[in-house]
């Protein structure tokens, strides 16, 4: 059997790079001021799928929601050998939070067809871990989570390890199945030079037509296998109830930006008897002892 | 998808394991009792598994007005199917109006497919609840006494208040440790209300073949003085002057996820973001710079010494006591002076 694997992947900010200029005065986010990255786990995500071809047969599809510049990060899931990429993008997305975003990739999934949903444990901005239960629950089939290793696979069943934090859990199931991926399941290879090269030019729709482009330069590109797929929520057949603002019921009250500061602060000398003297403030005030 | 229930019961998930409850329960249970008590309206306990019973009092001790038990052979193990259907028949069934699960890997796995499945609002991972009023700026539109649901986003660069208005029950997961742990109350009384739900094979779609659980080497959550070290300690072998002075005062060491990764002390010690968030009276921060993600886990310690030879390292703006200086002149000094004087 070929398996067919859906991994979705997404752009985030780098958050381990965020500097003054990153935040707003009023405490949000600057998007634009950030690095944008592939989100370090749905690269796990991607590798796993890639080894689920190789040993088992099938293809990976990598799929992202998100705006016309988040392509980028679907030709780097076919340098490291996807062979399919679909980004679906809406006006109608934004604003979505994890419940509408997983209805909308839901509605992607089942028209793209899958054996497999694979993605990472969770995304570095928003850290949530959501959207992948919650796109089972809509697909209707099992959940394994914390994927480190998959064990076997054959048309009946799927047998993987989880890392449960304080210990770990073999479980199979039949598919399909959707799997979210930890940092600890492999090592993601880096883009192939002979796949960079070919697919270095690869576009969406919208960036063919951003840049000018006519319905005959997408035809042209879908002929030399260049084009990258794209879906709006008029394809998928979303229910508009269920996306975007309206389908989203988490809202935000209120955003700061973190700025921690001791309440009251000492310089200690770093010598003997400075130390001395703060040692004994801390027994003093039965800190310590 | 529930009608808005502004008299529903603030609910918590008790995750157990072989009939054990798991210590976030009880933390959540802390502050449901908070929140419950400024809405007015009652705690309810949701427990599942095989052999419940003799806990149930436990979460009553806990804060619990209603503990809701379902008892099944099926429930024995955590599978995300069977438990997502417990939850959601009884949240359908007494309509809460709040419902808080452990943000543990148990809770990250039940409450976004629970969340899906009722077309709720769900917000990952709190470090704070409270309640409080939202309005609306463009149309005036006022809503009282809704669950603030703060968190860090961002990798801990900000501190976000999400809430739900329009969609019901409210749901968050929260943090192991964040909250502080109640003081159980032998004389609580509570009602223990048996639950039945339906399971077949269809709900237990996953066979679980084979399952190690490690209880963690070392509490960090219970200990009252943490030493942490980080990647500026520099090797395996220095990282011993960092066990010397935990145990100098009688406390633990722990890390900062650079210097986990470095392999100088286990993962179990790592303190932070994606390690253990702790609150203990006093925090020795070494050689580490402070990064928001070790912040994030340490930053609500009663006292904080931190030693650095970067006197703009980030950790300082959160210390107590600053002592910039080289850690293998300042440490074994530590270590001195508490020997001589403890």
């Amino acid at each position: 059997m070929a398996y067919k694997c859906i991994v979705l992947i997404k752009q985030v900010p780098d958050t381990s790079r965020i500097t003054g200029e990153a935040m707003n005065e009023d405490g949000t986010v600057n998007r634009g001021a950030l690095p944008a990255i592939f989100n370090p786990e749905d690269l796990n995500a991607l590798e796993l799928a890639l080894q689920i071809k190789e040993k088992y047969g099938g293809s990976v599809t990598a799929v992202t929601m998100g705006l016309p510049s988040a392509s980028e990060v679907l030709r780097e899931a076919m340098f490291m050998g996807a062979d399919d990429a679909v980004l679906v993008t809406d006006r109608r997305c934004a604003a979505s939070d994890t419940l509408a975003t997983s209805y909308i990739l839901t509605r992607a999934a089942e028209k793209i067809g899958y054996d497999l949903v694979l993605c990472g444990r969770q995304a570095i901005d928003g850290d949530t871990a959501q959207v992948g239960p919650q796109m089972a629950e809509k697909l209707d089939i099992p959940q394994i989570t914390y994927v480190e290793q998959v064990h076997e696979l054959s048309p009946e069943k799927i047998v993987c390890r989880r890392n449960m934090g304080n210990g770990w859990q073999k479980t199979a199931c039949k598919l399909p199945v959707l799997l979210t991926v930890t940092d600890q399941a492999n090592e993601p290879r880096i883009g192939a030079a002979r796949r960079i090269m070919k697919f270095k030019n690869a576009k969406t729709p919208a960036e063919i037509t951003k840049e000018g482009g006519s319905e005959e330069d997408i035809s042209l590109m879908r002929d030399k296998g260049l084009l990258i797929g794209q879906l709006n929520l008029d394809d998928v057949q979303a229910d508009l109830q269920w996306c975007g603002r309206d389908g989203s019921p988490t809202k935000v009250h209120r955003i700061m930006s973190v700025v921690l500061t001791a309440k009251e602060s000492k310089e200690v000398e770093p010598s003997a008897q400075g130390i001395n003297d703060m040692v004994h403030e801390l027994i003093e005030d039965h800190t310590i002892g | 998808m529930i009608e808005v229930n502004r008299q529903g019961e603030v609910w918590v998930f008790a995750e157990q394991h072989l009939g054990k409850v798991e210590d976030i329960a009880f933390e959540l249970l802390g502050r449901a009792r908070e929140l419950a008590d400024k809405l007015g309206v009652k705690v309810g306990a949701v427990i599942a598994g095989d052999s419940i019973k003799s806990v149930c009092e436990e979460l009553i001790q806990y804060g619990a007005d209603k503990v809701y038990a379902v008892e099944n052979n099926l429930l024995e193990h955590y599978q995300t199917n069977s438990y997502t259907k417990v939850l959601c028949t009884l949240i359908e069934k007494h309509k809460p109006q709040i419902v808080l699960y452990g943000a543990s890997p148990v809770g990250r796995d039940l409450a976004p497919r629970v969340a899906s499945k009722m077309k709720a609002g769900l917000t990952a991972d709190c470090t704070d609840l409270q309640i409080g009023n939202h309005e609306i700026k463009k149309t005036g539109e006022k809503h009282e006494n809704l669950l603030l649901q703060i968190r860090p986003a961002f990798g801990g660069n900000i501190i976000a208040t999400i809430i739900n208005y329009d969609r019901w029950p409210q749901m968050a997961t929260v943090r192991e440790g964040v909250m502080p742990m109640p003081e159980p109350d032998a004389k609580r009384k509570g009602e223990v209300i048996d639950e039945s739900v339906s399971l077949s094979a269809q709900d237990l779609p996953i066979e679980i073949i084979e399952q190690v659980r490690r209880e963690k080497s070392v509490n960090l959550k219970a200990s009252r003085i943490i030493v942490a070290g980080g990647a500026g300690v520099g090797s395996k072998e220095n990282f011993r002057m960092i066990w010397d002075l935990a145990n100098a005062l009688g406390g633990v060491p722990a890390a900062t996820r650079a210097a986990a990764d470095l392999g100088y002390i286990g993962k179990d010690y790592q303190v932070g973001q994606t390690g253990t968030t702790v609150r203990p009276s006093l925090y020795i921060a070494i050689g580490l710079s402070g990064a928001i993600q070790h912040q994030a886990g340490m930053s609500e310690s009663k006292k904080i010494i931190a030693v650095n030879n970067d006197p703009d390292a980030a950790i300082f703006d959160v210390a107590h006591y600053k002592v910039c200086g080289d850690l293998n002149e300042v440490v074994p000094q530590m270590i001195k002076a508490v020997k001589e004087k403890v």
